[in-house]
Formats: C-alpha cells, structure tokens, sequence
C-alpha cells in the first residue's frame, strides 16, 4: 500500500496511441475484409477481430491490465453469465427440429 | 485494528481504511453496473442471432443495404473519443486540471459526431422506407411474403443501434457534468475516480459499437459482392 505509484502505474501517450492506431488498423481491415468471400468464416474472421479489439479496449482504456484481482474475477464472472446466456438460448433453438413436436 | 477515526476528505471516506481502498470499491462497483448492462445487451444480441439464423436470406439483404463505409468512418470516430476518454483519465492521474478538461471537450466532441453520423444514417432509413412498422415499408430485392422478415432486421437494428445512442447521450450528460466538476477543480492526482469511473462507462459503450458493427453492417457483405 506504500508504494501507490506500483499499485496504478500510468501508461504512456505512446501506449494509448500505439492502441488507438492499432484499433483503426483493425477497424479498417474488418471493413476490406467483410467484401471478400470467406464462406462462414466471414463471421469468424469478423468476430475474431472484434474480440481482439475488445480486449485491447478493455486491458489498456479501461485499465484492466492494472487492475485488482477480485475487478478481473467480476469481469470474468460477467463475461460467463453472457456466455450461459448466449449457450443456452441457442442450444434451444438449434436442437427444436430434432424431435417432432405433435400440432406443429 | 484500522483506525477509522481519520477526518473525512473526499478522497477518504469514513467507511475506507485507505484512499486506495475507496478507489477499488469505487472501480468494482462500476464494473459490477457494467456487466448488468452486458447482460441487458446480450438479450439483443441473443435474438438477432437467432433470427439471423432463421431469416439468413432476407437479413443478409437488409444487412447490406446499410452503408458500411459510414458505418466503419462512425467506428474509428467512437475509437477516436475513447482514446481522448482514455486520456482525460490519465491527465486526472497526473492531476492536471487544464488537460483534464481539454481532453473532456474533446470527447464531447467526437462522442457528438458519433450521434449526428447515426442521425443521417437514420434520415436515410426513411427516405428508402426502411422503417419498420411503416405502411411504405419496402426492402427491394425481397419477395412480399418476407418483407415481415425484413422489417424484423430493422426493428432490431434500430432497438439495438437506438439504445446504444440512448446510452451515448447518457455518456455526453455525464461528459457535460464532469466538466462542470472539473472547472470547479476538484479533481487532483489523489481524487479523480469520477472521471475514471466515467471512463469505464464511456470505454463499455465503445466495446458494444465494436461487436454491433460488424454484426449489423459486415458480415453478409461477401454474399453481394
């Protein structure tokens, strides 16, 4: 607790704008990319990049990368009950067709 | 045992055994508000996945009447106005108050752009009778048994670009209300966990343009090309 400047180091401009240039580039490369036809890996591709610049947003803008433990372990947690609900809503609806269902 | 009989001061609470301690609490508790808000967006994106899913023909041809380029331009405006976010929190830790408020301005500024881009993009939904629930409504290249289907992308694409600009406008009213606090300089480097917690709310909203351009205006684009 002494030693405050070890607890939140400040980042650089040099860190913040090596991010943004790298948040257009990717911005950018989705766009170009999305006119070239890649089957179902167009949604791939597309969400890989998003991913990527989600992290990127939230380790150096919303300064997960200095964060507390217990702040990544709610993050974390968070992105798990998304998970569950993204899982198991489609579970259901991919799987409706499998069995006939009488009066449909 | 803590001593808890220290005065109170805004960056030292009563309830807090140290200024570090307040900030953490102050952090996850905003964090905690934040994955609240990812739940109440991933509704949204759960539904158009799966109505994508389902109408994949119709939803591929609304997908790319929406104009990509503004919509890629509006996203490196809305990266823009998080890196000057990003930066108004590291003047708050150096605790200059001049830089504070240049870098707030600025994000005002570009979060407005942001607002008045989709505003045009909305225009030009009417004038091509893109408007679901409209009488006129008509999506060219549809059959008229799938127009309903059509205007089932609109709706969602306008609940889910709507409420992320209803949540831009929040963010600009606290932008407005941190510049107010700023003004009357009562940030410094040991106190300025509004603008970092405003910061959080501001980087979130970015995170969910980032996932809703390219599900809404990207990935079907190969099909027409």
């Amino acid at each position: 607790m002494s030693d405050h400047s070890q607890e939140h180091p400040i980042d650089s401009v040099k860190t913040y704008a090596l991010v943004l240039a790298t948040l257009l580039f990717l911005t950018i490369l989705t766009t170009a990319v999305a006119y070239v036809d890649l089957g179902v890996f167009s949604t791939v591709i597309a969400l890989a990049i998003a991913c990527t610049k989600m992290l990127l947003v939230a380790l150096f803008f919303m300064h997960i990368r200095h964060s507390t433990k217990l702040t990544r372990l709610v993050v974390v947690g968070g992105l798990l009950w998304l998970a569950i609900l993204l899982f198991m809503t489609l579970t259901d609806f991919a799987t409706r067709t499998w069995i006939g269902v009488p009066g449909r | 045992m803590a001593d808890h009989a220290h005065t109170e001061t805004i960056d030292l609470r009563v309830q807090f055994d140290t200024a570090e301690q307040q900030k953490d609490c102050s952090t996850l508790g905003m964090w905690i508000f934040l994955i609240t808000e990812i739940m109440f967006f991933g509704g949204m994106f759960a539904a158009y996945t799966i109505y994508r899913q389902m109408y994949s023909e119709v939803f591929a041809i609304a997908s790319t009447s929406l104009n990509a380029k503004i919509g890629a331009f509006n996203t490196c405006v809305l990266l823009l106005s998080s890196f000057t976010m990003v930066m108004a929190v590291r003047s708050g830790q150096l605790g200059k108050q001049k830089a504070i408020i240049f870098w707030l301005i600025l994000t005002l500024i570009f979060g407005s752009a942001f607002l008045g881009v989709k505003a045009i993009e909305w225009n030009e939904k009417f004038v091509e009778h893109h408007i679901p629930g409209q009488a006129v409504f008509h999506l060219e290249g549809v059959p008229q048994s799938e127009q309903g289907h059509a205007q089932l992308f609109f709706s969602l694409y306008f609940a889910m670009t709507g409420l992320h600009a209803l949540h831009m406008v929040v963010g600009a009213g606290m932008l407005v209300w941190l510049l107010f606090q700023a003004r009357k300089g009562i940030f410094t480097a040991k106190y300025f966990t509004p603008i970092d917690v405003g910061g959080l709310y501001w980087h979130f909203v970015d995170i969910i343009w980032i996932f809703l351009f390219p599900l809404l205006y990207l990935i079907d684009r190969h099909l027409k090309v």
